[in-house]
């Protein structure tokens, strides 16, 4: 499939599960609030424009916003992890020139450690400045703290069982840089 | 002015993503502020279609449930009926006032239009509803809104033409002046976002006498709800020590999880106190 049709589908599908599916669960605890559309930031390909990845990111979660009616508040930290996206995987990845050799960030392209710290870090970057935008509003600090970090627990879950459930095939590129 | 381009040029991404911030953050602070942005206007109409959609499939696999309520609000309406009630003494002529029954709707106050809940959070910190009925069909911002059995849901907040959403009873900013229904005694009800299906009710008296599982009803001093209808019951009181107030833990009446239809309350009697007040306030 094209890699703009594909990643419109995602975003689409992204957004209506998060809203309908994940939104909806009745509040498993208190502290619990899965998160996985910005997966679709995550999954962005190698090659696009760092300007255009903070674009697509800051649309993504303005639509998010529109359907829970907390305008900027995903907007802001989807843009933060599309602009922290480049360079962590320059960090991660560990040869040069290896990002050309397949299209987007997945276990197959990065191996498994470097993608699972990939994730892992910027799940939590994300869920601790959306609930650190709340607590600006309500106060509470350690509770922010709290409700980021198991939140962060939870979503890694569902975010594994995804890359288990629906693995991306990926095809080998070019070896050349 | 050559370096100035050029550190443009260099950071470009960087101050991109800063303006990028800069928008968030309006939006954040603005939309919280005045309620108006201009985009939720189109945002409302936009998301409430896609949102209606999906209620109308949902929506079959509640219909069990949605006319068990309705089978037990039409029961309490059928108690209330005037031929259930006999006066054994037929001397005492039970007379009607024929003025409540005025057709102009001069004494009448309130005026309550259904609602169908096409989209509705209760885990989030802020939790919207949004029902399909908007501007043309008669809806205002400040409206009360009620669930089932009268009990008391939120108020409405943002209307487009038609949709609307109403800021849920659990959400930060909601205050709504209620009251124990066995005391008598006033308060503020607020939710503090922490735990999810408690509200707390405020400012009350510590010569109150409260028990566990009194009903709180609305006061009827603010121009959306009338009096009596139920918010929620006490659960337990939380004492502070130090405050010459105690502050109630109360499970809401009205049950968020289940909302399919709502009824929203028109005052329409509420210019003149309004303006009264505002004459009073200028003096």
């Amino acid at each position: 499939m094209n890699n703009l049709v594909k990643n419109i589908v995602r975003f689409c599908l992204f957004i209506l599960v998060q809203v309908f599916v994940l939104d909806q669960i009745p509040p498993l605890h208190q502290l619990v609030t899965p998160y996985i559309y910005f997966l679709f930031i995550l999954w962005l390909p190698f090659k696009m424009g760092r300007r255009m990845q903070m674009l697509v990111a800051f649309a993504l979660g303005f639509v998010l916003d529109c359907f829970a009616n907390s305008y900027g508040m995903h907007a802001a930290a989807c843009v933060l992890i599309a602009y922290l996206r480049p360079f962590l995987i320059n960090l991660l990845i560990s040869q040069e020139g290896a990002d050309s050799n397949y299209n987007e960030p997945s276990i197959q392209s990065m191996g498994f450690t470097p993608y699972l710290t990939y994730v892992t870090i910027l799940t939590f970057i994300h869920h601790t400045f959306l609930y650190f935008l709340q607590a600006l509003q309500t106060g509470g600090y350690f509770y922010f703290f709290l409700k980021s970090l198991i939140s962060t627990a939870i979503s890694l879950l569902l975010i594994l069982l995804i890359e288990l459930l629906f693995p991306r095939k990926q095809r080998f590129r070019t070896n050349t840089i | 002015m050559r370096n100035i381009f050029l550190f443009i040029r260099i950071y470009f991404t960087f101050i991109f993503f800063l303006f990028l911030m800069g928008v968030s953050f309006y939006m954040i602070f603005s939309y919280n502020r005045y309620h108006h942005a201009v985009y939720s206007k189109t945002a409302n109409e936009i998301t409430g279609n896609i949102n209606k959609r999906y209620n109308s499939v949902q929506y079959y696999f509640q219909l069990k449930r949605t006319n068990d309520s309705l089978v037990k609000a039409n029961e309490a309406l059928y108690n209330r009926l005037r031929e259930d009630f006999e006066i054994p003494d037929t001397v005492n002529k039970a007379a009607i006032d024929t003025m409540n029954f005025d057709s102009t709707h001069k004494t009448r106050k309130y005026l309550y239009m259904e609602a169908k809940v096409i989209h509705n959070s209760v885990n989030l910190l802020n939790n919207y509803i949004e029902l399909h009925r908007g501007k043309l069909q008669g809806v205002e911002p400040d409206m009360g809104v009620i669930g089932l059995n009268n009990a008391v849901v939120g108020t409405v907040i943002d209307v487009s033409n038609n949709y609307a959403v109403v800021m849920s009873l659990l959400h930060e900013q909601s205050n709504l002046s209620a009251r124990l229904k066995r005391g008598g005694e006033t308060g503020i009800v607020s939710y503090d976002g922490k735990t999810p299906g408690i509200l707390y009710l405020k400012d009350i008296t510590k010569s109150a006498k409260i028990h566990a599982g009194d009903t709180v009803v609305t006061s009827g001093f603010s121009d959306k709800f009338p009096g009596g209808l139920p918010v929620g019951y006490v659960k337990d009181i939380i004492n502070d020590k130090s405050s010459s107030t105690y502050t109630v833990r109360v499970t809401p009446a009205a049950d968020f999880e289940k909302l399919q239809f709502v009824y929203i309350i028109n005052n329409l009697q509420k210019e003149e106190p309004e303006k009264l007040l505002e004459k009073v306030k200028s003096k």
